[in-house]
This record gives structure tokens, sequence and C-alpha cells, in this order.
């Protein structure tokens, strides 16, 4: 029996009759803005997909099996979010790439995640506090998104929100219980902070894209983010009693480089090496 | 060429309903409240599906499921969509859906507790805790414990009765 395809088609006509006045639909998007918003799309999909992959080469070595289970389901919903994105991002893009071709066939400069996600998991410490700094931005960019003038942006968010809700809600409680700890999960937790709070300031770093799409309402300016994730952020780390890295270096924001603009570090070519073989050794392959 | 008659939707719903979650057996597809629409449009049918979450393995196998129900029943001008939006909500389970789980052994969602995210201002009341009480779906205790916000699956969350002693998986609501 010929299974029929998994439809990809958002109820276009529908949504935009909800959304404000003047919005774009799939159709009717002012074409400087396609630009734009595929990087976008790239971003926030790639940022799901790197971080889904990473969470998920803990399955079947996690310290306890309900934790092992837990990185799992939540590299499940990363990834099915960043199905979601890409895919949204080959249709504006309107060039034939779908979601799998895009997180299959780019290379490293090509991607437009985030430094923080692609950084190793170090031990289970340091991958829930990446988890933790990661979800508590998370949460306020889908939030927004919301709101987005596109309705499709808007879709996918309110979709991802609700599961993203509960990663955050995990990934605090665990930095807080391995903060205020044994010495030993306390100093580790303060190693993994140091260590990951100079990849923070990325997420929250506008650029032309950014301020292109905040001044056409389909997301947020990044920065615009800050005061609820600072806020997030200074609250789990006093209950966790982990002591707050204050005003640190930055990477990824000055000059060229940053994951946003493809330049990533050294790890990301080993995660693609991993994730990509498949569709590269047999291209189109499916099963 | 002779169509078919058209059965009626009501009636379409009807096997729908008994169509299996892959995940969950002893509750359907329509009890689980991801069927959102059944209608022709001239001689083809057109049935709705949403999500229950973003990447849920069972979703192709549901669409599967569906179409293979409704060619059992002989109609064979069909067409799934997708629908993200609204997006899913477990206060759409059925109440039987709920009584179903409930005898399996999994707690039915608590409508109105879905995780918000916003912890601002109740962080010290949220690490090792569960606000909620869950009944034990064995015992009927409500001397429960969360283990972990994801269960065996991302739906579901692990808990553990300090009466019976038995572990349980409770259908988190979202
Ligand atoms: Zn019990």
């Amino acid at each position: 029996m010929p299974s029929l395809p998994d439809v990809m088609t958002p109820d276009v006509e529908r949504l935009a009759a909800q959304a404000p006045r003047g919005a774009p639909t799939a159709s009717h998007i002012d074409p400087h803005l396609a630009g734009p918003l595929v990087e976008f799309l790239m971003r926030t999909g790639d940022n799901a997909l790197i971080l889904g992959h990473r969470v998920s080469q803990w399955c079947g070595h996690s310290p306890a099996l309900e934790e092992d289970i837990a990185l799992a389901n939540q590299a499940l919903d990363l990834v099915g979010q960043c199905q979601l994105w890409l895919g949204l991002a080959g249709e504006v893009e309107g060039r034939g790439r779908s979601a799998d071709h895009l997180a299959y066939r780019r290379d490293a400069a090509a991607f437009r995640n985030v430094l923080l996600v692609e950084l190793p998991n170090g031990d289970f410490g340091q991958t829930l506090m990446r988890q933790f700094l990661f979800d508590a931005f998370h949460i306020e960019l889908l939030r927004a998104l919301t709101r987005s003038a596109d309705p499709r942006v808007a879709e996918i968010a309110a979709k991802a929100q609700k599961e993203v809700a509960y990663h955050l809600e995990r990934s605090a409680d665990l930095v807080i219980r391995l903060g205020d700890g044994t010495d030993e999960s306390r100093a580790r937790m303060q190693a993994a902070l140091t260590y990951l709070f100079p990849y923070t300031g990325e997420m929250m770093h506008d650029d032309a894209v950014d301020r292109a799409l905040a001044d056409a309402g389909i997301a947020p300016l990044p920065s615009s983010l800050r005061a609820d994730w600072d806020r997030t952020v200074r609250e789990v780390l006093a209950e966790a009693t982990l002591t707050h890295p204050g005003q640190t270096y930055q990477h990824g924001i000055a000059g060229q480089g940053g994951g946003k603009r493809g330049v990533h570090t050294e790890h990301l070519g080993f995660i693609l090496a991993e994730m990509q073989f498949l569709q590269r050794a047999y291209p189109d392959a499916t099963w | 060429m002779d169509h078919a008659p058209r059965p009626d939707p009501a009636e379409i719903w009807g096997w729908l309903s008994e169509v299996p979650d892959p995940e969950i057996p002893v509750i359907s597809l329509t009890d689980l409240g991801i069927i959102r629409g059944v209608e022709w449009q001239d001689d083809t049918l057109v049935v709705t599906v949403t999500p229950t979450y973003s990447g849920c393995p069972a979703t192709s196998i549901i669409n599967l499921d569906i179409e293979r129900a409704l060619r059992e029943r002989g109609i064979d001008r069909l067409r799934l969509e997708r629908r993200l939006s609204p997006p899913w909500t477990t206060d759409w389970l059925t109440e039987s859906g709920r009584e179903k789980l409930r005898a399996y052994g999994i707690a039915p969602p608590i409508d109105g507790t879905a995780a918000d995210g916003r912890l601002a201002g109740r962080v010290s009341r949220l690490a090792g805790t569960s606000n909620l009480v869950i009944a034990c779906p064995r015992c009927g205790s409500t001397k429960t414990e969360k283990v972990s916000q994801f269960g065996s699956t991302p739906c579901k969350a692990s808990y553990r009765c300090t009466d019976c002693l038995e572990p349980f998986d409770y259908f988190k609501c979202i």
C-alpha cells in the first residue's frame, strides 16, 4: 500500500484571518523579507537540530535510566521542532529544499546555530547547564514568536513553546539540585557555568537580519529578550548557590565571527560528520 | 464514471474511533483528540490530523493507520492534512479516554496544569518537588512523588507511589 506523504501545508488562509492586519501570507511575503526570514528560520531550526543531536548523544550513556529517557525525549522534541522550522525555511526559500535536505546536505559554514549548542556535552552537569542557559532563552524567543506577523512562524512557535516550557522546568530543577548539592556536584556546575557563560551573549545579540524581521513584526529583536532571560538565570543560579559570572568576554559577537553568521567552532564539523554520514554516503537513501 | 456513495462524516468519525493509538493502544485516535476534521471535498475525503508533540515518532504510523482503516472501509480517494494550529492540548482527551488510561495504569492529565515556562518568582519551589497531586492509578493513593519530568514517551512523566511502591506514568498536561 503506498503511504500518503506527511502533508506539510498549514491552513494559511485561516491563520492569516486570525493574524494581525497586514500580515504576510504564504504567497505574499515582501521579497525583501524572504532572505532574512529564511536566515532566521535556519538559525532557529539549526539551534534545535544541533542541540537535539548533542542531547541525543547521551542516549544509552546517562547516569541514570530516568535521565537517559528524559534526555532522549527532549532530543526528540528539538529534532521535531527543527523539522518544522527547516521545512518552512525550505518553503520560503522556494528552491525545492526539504527539511531533510537542509539538515543533511549543508556544510558547516551554511549552518546558522549559535556556538553554545554545538559545544561538547562534557559531563552531565555541563550538558544540563548548557540546556538551562539555552532553554531560558528559547522560551522567551518562542513566546515572542507566537505573536509573529507571519502566521506560519506563530503556529510553529505556539507548538514548540508548550514543549520547551517543560524543558526549562526540568533543566532549571536539575541545575538547582546539582548546584545546591554535594561539594562535587556544586564544583562541576560552577565550572560548567564559567565555561559556558561566555557563549550566551550571541543568542541575544542583534544583527541586520534580526533588525529587518523586527521591523516587519515577524520576530523580536534578540536583545529585547535579555531582561527576561537574565532574570530567570539570576534567580535559578542564586537558588542553586552558584556564583553568577558577571560581565565576561562573549564569543561570537565581535568582528565577523559567530555561529549565526556561519563561523563555527571546530566541534560542529565533528557533529555533522556523524549526523550527515548516511545521506552523504548514500544520497537520497530512504527506509 | 460511477461514484460510490459517500459515507457520512459522522460514520467516518465512528470508524476512526476504533483506530488505536500506536503507543497507547487502549485509547483511540479520537480519544486522543488528534483528529481535527473529517470532510468531503468533492469525491475526496480530507482528514485533518494534528501532531501531539513536534517530534512524536508515532505521527507517520498514525497516518498509515488512518489510511489503512479508511481504505478497508472502501474509501480510496483520501487525503491527510496536518494542522499545527491551534496546537494539540491534553484538554482534548475525551472522558472515556481518561478512564481507559487510568484502567491501563497511566494517570490521566490534570487539566490546567501545563508548564508555562515562567520560572521567575517561583524558583524556590521548583527543585525536586511536584506541585501536583497525582493519584496512583493502581491503588488510588495520593502519596506519590515525581521521578522525572519525562517518562517513557515525551507525553508522559515518571511517578512513583509511596504506598504500593509501584512506579507509574503520568500523562502530563500540555
Ligand atoms: Zn499505589
